[in-house]
């Protein structure tokens, strides 16, 4: 697991700069008028010092003679990992830094609020109810420094559709400055049962977005429970079908757990029956953060136990012809006859393989655990030695 | 549909409409005649458009064919339909030309296998007694020429196919079909007249139907995927919310609003079997001509209108009431040809014992058997 937070920093010289939102570059020869708004990283030793950039960020080893110059930063080697193109917010000060952006990573997401309505017994990044609107002009500013060649970017919460106009406001700043990329939206959809919202987000008329909804039993008050909301099942639903009347991508996330696994084959009966429009089906495993913790006795079932209704609930929406992917689950604990369904889903940065794994012949192929699995994870994890 | 011609050099006498000629001005369509079609076909609101060719066999007017696909595909261009072509055709007259022009235009194939050659040899007769020979042959150019997805094929059952299901789901196998449409002989036109449609009841065609189902069912089980088309409908319809383009199970029919015929003359059908009907001497379903009526005539016609009202089960007497009515629809054609009426009197209707008894069979197979639901679910969604 890689820490996308630090304050393991030390200013080495008189600082001159406020926090920003910044773009860090490796590029010592960059052009001089681009310098005064990039940090450059060192990692090594230097042959004469580069100078007019914004900020320097040190490292270990590198040892550079910085004799009259503002702004350097010796940076712990946990943040190690920053390279060119990356962004981070900085509060020189505070001494804090905060990685917004991996340019080489396939999984940035942006946290757009911790704010949510909902308050979910498995929720991974549990909410806080305090007014965080400035994370919105943070966004705005970091979006044009990211990559052109980005490939996707996440949104995510709490719940992103409680920001409403400004929601919009970062949706079409992607779609302006970085118009090849995806866009992954992360919501429990129940906002979206306002149909006159729903318009406004599909006016956007985004080339490639795609709306991630949690759905967790064909029963209302089921899903309610796990929610923790009443009302959430119909509004969700609500959401889903004003979303597709629009013409937007959906794909319907069900996290398995001992509150839902065992109406799992009803649940996708009730998708292929009502929501067969749905572009994607994910079924995923639980992810040890947040209020799993706490929670866990409600929800803990080992992945063995819930073979039977998996492989049911996916022969029945694989035989509609719908896409369904097995999501955070350790091959060694499926059925083989899901395999072909499995996806290694797991966010580099959090993704992580057990000491026992290493003799596993199918590693490769296999998603490994979140890194919160080291707080618990199955007791029939078994390698294959044989391929 | 376009009938482009009548013309045919096949004499089957299942077949309602054909005519043995070479007289190509009484009985092949016009450029006039088919301009007229290509108009009121886009003046219809739908955004996809099927333009399936007709017959006779319409590769003995092959020239109108491609005179009509480059005419409709320029209109297109200013229409942005989805536009789709389909030539029905027993390809005894396929050739290399006539394929390079299907693959630059995108063209499917529908063609006529009834089954095995001896069965397929005598319900469809030619000079020459070699029917099934060159259906085989054009189906294998087909496929080598545009690809195995362009070619589909249809059978129709006779009173000698009642015995032979599985030589017959053989035969589609054998020539690497994945499914088969196990039809009913519709009661019109030739078919009446040679009395071949009561030398069976609806009983036995069931009986057909069951052996034949039971089958494939079999061949599934045995990890090959094959599928019975009428069934995969009503299954589309009992386990999806997906609709169907299947005239005869909807509410309201899809007669004159989901298919249209022009027919060779400029004479416009409510669908296919209206048609037929007319052949018989029966002009009810004859719903106007390209030639003096206007769109709007044609489409606000009382002769087109009427039918479809009555074709609404949800106030059908005895559908209404019916529990399987969500799953069923209503063919106003049909009970007219049977009954002397659009509606008819379902207690005595074939249409209403065939579906009830799909619905009733098709369920308790699902119940019964586990391995038969999971085989069932892989026939949505096709």
């Amino acid at each position: 697991m890689i820490k996308l937070t630090s304050r393991k920093v030390e200013p080495l010289s008189k600082i001159t700069i406020d926090k920003s939102i910044s773009r860090l570059t490796e590029n010592k020869q960059l052009p001089l008028p681009l310098r005064s708004e990039q940090i450059l990283l060192i990692k090594e030793k230097l042959n004469g010092f580069p100078h007019g950039f914004k900020s320097y960020f040190i490292f270990e080893d590198s040892e550079p003679n910085i004799e009259g110059i503002d702004n350097c930063f010796k940076v712990d080697n946990e943040m190690n990992y920053l390279a060119e193109g990356d962004i981070i917010k900085f509060e020189p000060h505070s001494r804090s830094l905060r990685t917004i952006y991996r340019r080489n990573s396939n999984y940035n997401s942006l946290l757009v609020t911790e704010r949510c309505n909902s308050y979910c017994l498995m929720c991974s990044q549990p909410p806080k109810n305090r007014d965080d609107s400035y994370i919105v002009n943070e966004l705005l500013e970091a979006i044009p420094l990211m990559s052109r060649q980005t490939v996707e970017l996440g949104i995510t919460g709490g719940e992103p559709t409680l920001l409403g106009d400004d929601l919009i406001r970062i949706i079409n700043c992607i779609k302006n400055n970085l118009p090849f990329t995806s866009i992954h939206v992360l919501t429990n959809g129940r906002n979206l049962s306002d149909l006159e919202y729903t318009k406004k987000i599909a006016k956007i008329n985004h080339p490639d977005i795609m709306f991630g909804i949690p759905l967790y039993s064909d029963i209302s008050n089921l899903h309610d429970y796990v929610v923790q909301a009443d009302g959430a099942y119909d509004e969700t639903i609500k959401g889903i079908i004003n979303l597709k009347r629009l013409g937007q991508k959906i794909e319907i996330r069900v996290v398995l757990h001992k509150q839902t696994y065992l109406r799992l084959p009803q649940l996708a009966e009730f998708i292929v029956r009502n929501l067969l429009f749905v572009d994607h089906v994910a079924l995923m495993g639980l992810e040890m953060m947040g209020f799993t913790k706490p929670n866990l006795s409600v929800l803990w079932i080992d992945p063995t136990e819930y073979q039977y209704e998996l492989v049911e609930a996916v022969n029945i929406l694989s035989s509609f012809k719908m896409n369904v992917s097995i999501y955070n689950h350790q091959l060694c604990l499926l059925d083989p006859k899901l395999y072909r369904f499995n996806r290694k889903s797991i966010s580099d940065w959090k993704n992580e393989y057990m000491p026992v794994c290493d003799k596993c012949v199918k590693k490769n192929e296999c998603g490994g655990f979140f890194s919160s699995a080291r707080f618990k994870y199955s007791d029939k994890i078994n390698p294959f030695l044989h391929s | 549909m376009f009938v482009v011609t009548l013309r045919c050099e096949h004499s089957c006498p299942y077949c309602q409409v054909s005519r043995q000629s070479d007289d190509r001005i009484a009985y092949d369509m016009s450029t006039e005649t088919a301009d007229r079609a290509i108009d009121f076909t886009f003046r219809g609101p739908s955004r996809y458009i099927k333009i399936e060719f007709q017959g006779g066999e319409p590769l003995l007017n092959f020239d109108l064919v491609e005179y009509i696909v480059w005419k409709a595909e320029e209109r297109n261009n200013v229409e942005g339909r989805n536009l789709q072509f389909v030539i029905a055709t027993n390809l005894a007259l396929v050739n290399d030309e006539i394929l390079k022009f299907c693959q630059e235009h995108d063209i499917y194939i529908s063609t006529s296998l009834d089954g095995p050659r001896e069965l397929h040899n005598m319900n469809r007769p030619r000079p020459g007694k070699n029917s099934y020979e060159l259906t085989i042959e054009g189906i294998n150019r087909v496929r080598s020429a545009l690809g195995p997805d362009k070619i589909s094929a249809l059978m129709t059952t006779t009173s000698r196919s009642l015995t032979l299901a599985k030589e017959i789901i053989d035969e589609y196998i054998k020539q690497n079909f994945n499914s088969i449409f196990l039809r009913p002989l519709s009661p019109y036109g030739f078919a009446i007249k040679t009395k071949a449609f009561y030398s069976y009841q609806t009983d036995e065609w069931l009986d057909f139907y069951k052996t034949g189902l039971d089958y494939i069912i079999d061949i599934n089980k045995k990890g090959c995927f094959f599928m019975e088309q009428y069934a995969s409908i009503v299954l589309n319809k009992m386990l999806s919310p997906l609709g169907n383009t299947y005239v005869d199970l909807q509410s309201p029919s899809g007669i004159g609003i989901n298919c249209i015929v022009f027919n060779y003359d400029g004479d416009v059908y409510a669908s296919d079997e209206s048609r037929m009907l007319n052949e018989m001497g029966d002009k009810s379903f004859r719903i106007g001509s390209l030639h003096s009526d206007t769109y709007e005539d044609i489409m606000l016609s009382d002769s087109l209108l009427d039918p479809i009202e009555q074709s609404i089960v949800e106030s059908a007497p005895m559908c209404s009431d019916c529990g399987f009515m969500p799953y069923c629809g209503s063919d106003p054609v049909y009970h007219y040809a049977t009954q002397g009426d659009y509606l008819g009197n379902k207690a005595l209707s074939g249409f209403c014992k065939k579906n009830m008894f799909m619905f009733r069979y098709l369920i308790s197979l699902m119940e019964e058997d586990r391995e038969t639901r999971d085989i069932f679910r892989r026939w949505i969604r096709i």
